[in-house]
């Protein structure tokens, strides 16, 4: 038995999900029809959006700011975040470039969500 | 003294729609003066993703989200100011300001958008014992430490206070390999939304304690140690329930106050419970020609309801500038009852305008299964019904034209929040 808040709005149910048998998953105390689809997804495969900042050198500030583009696997988030403190960029950063590219074999990249230009450049 | 038609003060969410609004109302002669190095505000900070999905249909970052309105400011070439704080504004509308590179800086404006933000309640306010050792930090200024410098801010961690710059917090700080081991909660409830409390603290399993508080704070040099006590329903702590919990960092996230000595210098009615100006329909303060919006009017939870807001008091800048509204008319009371805290705007003007109107409210506990109605002379003239309404959420009640031409025909105008069944 799983308990878990559902986030899809701010009733904030407190759902329950019968996990004994995965291929039929018997969920109770959600008020409508989002929250069971919630409980089933968080049960069988949690994704999440994982934001971070990365160093720049050479920057008008010292850490770009990032994101995965689309959501990854739950348990995959800290090594997610490994491979993006591994990296060592070099001013300028602009949104939307590419920081690590399909990180952790998901198919998902993870990118620059602002623009860190040259000091000094203006 | 230099001269500009319209000086918006801040360049953050509030102070970009502003510029925008005032720009599509044909305003061409603007500056916006921003304190920091860049534009974007709060947002710069703010790395997590969930803005902007009421303007975009999509989950943006804080950074993403500001420079879609940084790229609209640069495009239709608003002229702004980075590095210039705002000191003073006088009731004859002189800006002053200082910067690097001008010094001092002395702007006769016509019209004034006050849109300064709000700034964190600090330690002092909320007086916990316990000498000024170093590791006590407000959560937003942690974040802007850890964010923007890289810096680390420490390594075994308590938060005070569940609102969602605190619970972002807790998340952030487990990112950089931080143990964050409680977060504490006043309330018997938390005043950030519930997305955050499963997604920065159950997904790491960090403990949230309600009806706690830190009574102590350890350490000369550095904090060592917080004593944590429940509360009771007055909000005492009760001492025989103290322990200790063992930490190096205590972040504070124990509410927002807008930032509004401003509007205080120049004589602007201020509402007690907001903190923020009285404003009319027009985002209008008591002062004619100095408008207000976002977190200086208000403290808001979606930046969404910052942006449209903020647009419609530049829009409205615009107009008064143009000579097309003005804040000549008798003004009726906008009165909140049942639970309802307050609403923005609190005060209409009774005159010909009948556009539709939005009006903004926070209640002051949780209630279930509600409706909020806007009343003239005892009438509903519109309502909404709410499965659930809190404290952390504002509420939003739209009033169309129809309820409008209502509301300036009647006498006793009141937002009231309704049990139903």
């Amino acid at each position: 038995m799983r308990e878990l808040i559902c986030i899809c709005c701010p009733l904030g149910c407190h759902i329950k999900v019968d996990d004994s048998d995965m291929a039929d998953l018997k969920v109770s105390g959600n008020s409508c029809p989002r929250g069971a689809k919630y409980a089933k997804d968080e049960v069988t495969c949690p994704k999440r959006v994982v934001t971070s900042i990365c160093p720049v050198e050479g920057g008008e500030i010292q850490m770009v700011s990032c994101k995965t583009k689309d959501s990854v696997e739950k348990r995959l988030i800290f090594d997610v975040l490994r491979e993006i403190r591994g990296k060592r960029l070099l001013a300028p950063v602009h949104e939307g470039d590419v920081i690590v590219p399909d990180v952790m074999g998901t198919g998902v990249d993870v990118v620059a969500t602002k623009t860190v230009l040259r000091r000094n450049d203006g | 003294m230099i001269h500009h038609e319209l000086v918006i003060v801040g360049g953050g969410p509030a102070g970009l729609a502003a510029a925008l609004g005032a720009y599509e109302e044909g305003l061409r002669d603007i500056l916006i003066l921003e304190r920091e190095d860049q534009l974007g505000g709060i947002l710069n900070q703010c790395i997590h993703n969930g803005f902007g999905l009421h303007t975009f249909k999509e989950e943006l970052t804080g950074p993403e989200y500001a420079s879609r309105f940084i790229r609209e400011v640069l495009e239709r070439k608003i002229p702004y100011k980075l590095g210039a704080t705002v000191i003073d504004v006088s009731k004859d509308k002189v800006v002053t300001a200082v910067s690097q590179e001008d010094g001092l800086l002395l702007i006769q404006a016509d019209a004034i958008v006050l849109a300064c933000g709000c700034r964190e309640r600090p330690r002092g306010a909320i007086n916990i014992a316990g000498s000024r050792c170093a590791g006590i930090y407000s959560a937003g200024t942690a974040q802007k430490l850890v964010n923007i410098d890289g810096l680390k801010v420490g390594n075994e961690v308590v938060i005070l206070g569940s609102g969602d710059i605190g619970l972002i917090m807790a998340r952030r700080m487990t990112f950089e390999g931080a143990k964050v081991k409680a977060v504490l909660e006043l309330m018997p409830y938390s005043s950030g939304l519930n997305r955050n409390i499963v997604q920065c603290l159950n997904d790491f399993d960090i403990p949230l304690y309600f009806s706690h508080t830190v009574v102590r704070i350890h350490g000369k040099d550095r904090v060592e140690g917080v004593t944590v006590a429940k509360v009771d329903d007055h909000l005492s702590p009760m001492m025989d329930t103290a322990f200790e919990i063992p930490c190096d960092t205590l972040l504070l996230s124990v509410g927002l106050l807008p930032e509004n000595e401003l509007a205080r210098g120049c004589g602007v009615e201020l509402s007690r419970v907001t903190s923020g100006a009285i404003v009319d329909e027009n985002m209008m303060t008591s002062l004619e020609g100095v408008f207000e919006c976002g977190n200086v009017l208000h403290v808001h939870d979606l930046v969404d309801f910052v942006s449209e807001e903020a647009r419609n008091a530049g829009r409205s800048a615009a107009r008064y500038l143009h000579k097309e509204i003005s804040s000549d008319a008798e003004e009726i009371e906008i009165k909140t009852s049942g639970g309802i805290r307050y609403s923005v705007p609190q005060k209409i003007l009774r005159n010909g305008d009948f556009s539709p109107i939005q009006f903004k409210m926070r209640v002051n506990n949780v209630y279930k299964n509600v409706e909020i109605v806007l009343l003239v002379d005892g009438e509903p003239v519109a309502r909404k019904i709410k499965q659930i309404v809190t404290p952390g959420e504002m509420e939003t009640l739209l009033a169309k034209e129809e309820s409008v031409r209502r509301i300036k025909e009647g006498k006793e105008v009141e937002i009231a929040l309704r049990r139903r069944g």
